[in-house]
């Protein structure tokens, strides 16, 4: 019974992180770059800087109707925003917050596998949404999707290998009680791809190529109306938390921090997060769009040779320490 | 059949043979009954029946995305089968390499070639006997030679997980290093084969798209001006402008 009631409340406080940590971050959002464009941003809803912006959007998204259009694959349309937002939830449950196994929702032993399988998951979503939507620019979206999916996924496990092999298991909890402060000069090349290939993934500026809005309206989700759109959205934004989490974990060494690192370890993977999280939206605003071939280009003559270069350079530290 | 024999199904089977070489793979002294099934195996079997449908369902729908669509289905159930094995790793590869990466190329290259949404009426293949007598053949095959080699072998659930990745790593890189070698010489000549073909390709049809398009930009001044040069040689004309 006790056992039960621990996996009922990890589940419970899983859930909890993955349906408020993206509201936090959509509303960062908002007002990081409101106030990098000299605006104010939400000011109203709520009262206090319009603290509450998202809540609003979230009951205005649920009164809109739900429209399916006429010619769209009716099934795969309805069954697209669940498939893109869940595998996000599946891959909170793996990552680890603070040392020991309370602080983290599941064990995983393949960990670093599972949460990118699971990830690369998430990608049929948008994949079902293009294609089902019997629109000419959300078929665009999803093959610019597919696309993108060929050029970040390499680089992106090279370099979580890279870790892999750093810390000598693929556990998440593993790789984090073997860091040592000296990883992040060592896999800070292999930080970076990773980065940024997960930006790729997460189809955020400056490789919002699927979505682009100047050119294809809002690709994959064009259609989509009310609550399946929020849904995208929020599969967007619960998707940076993974990816910050994921690259705080990997290597920034998570909770380890120059101090307490004990008691307070879950404080540092929150602030490390958050501070990835924040350079996120800084490139939003600062950076223009890739084209799609630009990004091939990117990732097969940049990110693939890095990654690369950076497995060999871990795999001779590791040879000559042991 | 024993142990010892199990090598025979390497390439077919490999996950399979890691379990069986792992540590904590028992062979059956002890009574196993297939009468009295725990809850595990009762799992297995009912996603051995999902997986099975999904898989019947992929090959005979007639619309083209809902085949692939079902094919998700397919793997993802294969996967949930290894992992019920315990062999977590192997698992989450399939994951990994099959329904994020084979399916994605595969909904790619429908897209971008022809995916109807609804029927469509010329998915169906005129061999479709001959299809169904080679997959029945080779079906019969493989779980012949899979039931023969391990029906003696057990995997004790309750113990260390026998197909961990510490586990799977160990027998891949112990024992089956030659097979693991062999098979990336097999990939890195395959990737090799592609690039040859792709850039044979090219070359043979880069010339007239780069022509026509070249006449298709200049015909309206082609049409405008009574240049004769122009007209004689539009593609000179627009490499100039």
């Amino acid at each position: 019974m006790n056992d039960a009631l621990d996996v009922a409340l990890r589940l419970l406080i899983v859930f909890g992180v993955f349906l408020t940590f993206p509201l936090i971050i959509g509303q960062t959002e908002h007002k990081v770059m409101a106030h990098m464009q000299g605006r104010l941003g939400p000011m109203y809803a709520g009262g206090f800087h319009g603290w509450a912006q998202l809540i609003a959007d979230g009951v205005k998204f649920a009164q809109k109707e739900d429209v399916v259009p006429a010619g769209a694959d009716r099934r795969i349309f309805q069954l697209a925003p669940a498939v893109a937002l869940l595998p996000y939830l599946l891959v909170l449950l793996a990552v680890p917050i603070g040392p020991g196994e309370g602080a983290v929702g599941q064990v995983v032993d393949a960990g670093v596998f599972f949460v990118l399988a699971v990830m690369g998951v998430g990608v049929l979503g948008s994949l079902m949404a293009g294609w089902a939507s019997a629109n000419k620019f959300s078929l665009l979206g999803g093959l610019r999707t597919a696309a993108q999916l060929l050029a970040y996924e390499l680089p992106m496990l090279l370099t979580a290998a890279s870790v892999a092999m750093a810390a000598g298991t693929v556990s998440l909890p593993g790789i984090l009680d073997a860091f040592e402060w000296w990883w992040l000069p060592w896999q800070i090349v292999g930080a970076i791809v990773f980065f940024v290939a997960g930006l790729a993934e997460l189809q955020r500026p400056p490789f919002d190529m699927p979505v682009a809005d100047s050119e294809i309206i809002f690709g994959a989700y064009t259609e989509y109306t009310g609550l399946r759109f929020a849904l995208f959205l929020l599969a967007e934004y619960a998707g940076i938390v993974v990816l910050c989490g994921l690259t705080t974990v990997l290597f920034l060494g998570g909770w380890h921090g120059p101090w307490g690192a004990d008691g307070l370890g879950w404080v540092w993977t929150l602030l490390k997060t958050a501070v990835l999280a924040f350079i996120v939206i800084w490139l939003r605003v600062t950076y223009p769009r890739l084209r799609e071939d630009q990004l091939q280009k990117l990732s097969w003559t940049l990110l693939v040779p890095l990654s690369l270069a950076q497995i060999a350079l871990t795999g001779i530290v590791k040879v000559v320490i042991s | 059949m024993t142990f010892a024999q199990a090598p025979h199904v390497t390439l077919a089977q490999a996950p399979h043979v890691t379990l069986a070489q792992a540590p904590h793979v028992t062979l059956a002294q002890a009574p196993h009954g297939f009468l009295s099934p725990t809850g595990v195996e009762i799992a297995f079997l009912l996603v051995g029946l999902v997986t099975f449908g999904a898989a019947l369902v992929t090959v005979t729908t007639r619309q083209l995305v809902h085949a692939a669509l079902w094919l998700v289905v397919t793997l993802g159930g294969l996967a949930v089968e290894y992992l019920l094995l315990t062999a977590e790793f192997i698992a989450w590869v399939q994951v990994l390499i099959y329904v994020g990466s084979v399916v994605v190329l595969l909904l790619f290259g429908l897209m971008l070639t022809r995916a109807p949404i609804g029927r469509s009426p010329d998915a169906d293949s005129g061999n479709r006997w001959a299809a169904l007598i080679v997959a029945v053949a080779a079906a019969a095959a493989l779980v012949w030679v899979v039931v023969d080699a391990f029906r003696t072998t057990w995997i004790d659930l309750d113990g260390p997980a026998a197909g961990s990745t510490e586990a799977t790593g160990a027998s891949l890189f112990q024992n089956w290093v030659l097979p693991f070698e062999a098979l990336s010489v097999l990939l890195l000549a395959a990737l090799v084969g592609a690039i040859v073909l792709s850039r044979k390709a090219k070359e043979e049809s880069s010339s007239p798209p780069v022509n026509a398009r070249g006449v298709t930009k200049s015909s309206r001044p082609v049409t405008e001006s009574s240049d004769p040069q122009v007209r004689a040689n539009p593609a000179e004309q627009e490499g100039t402008r």
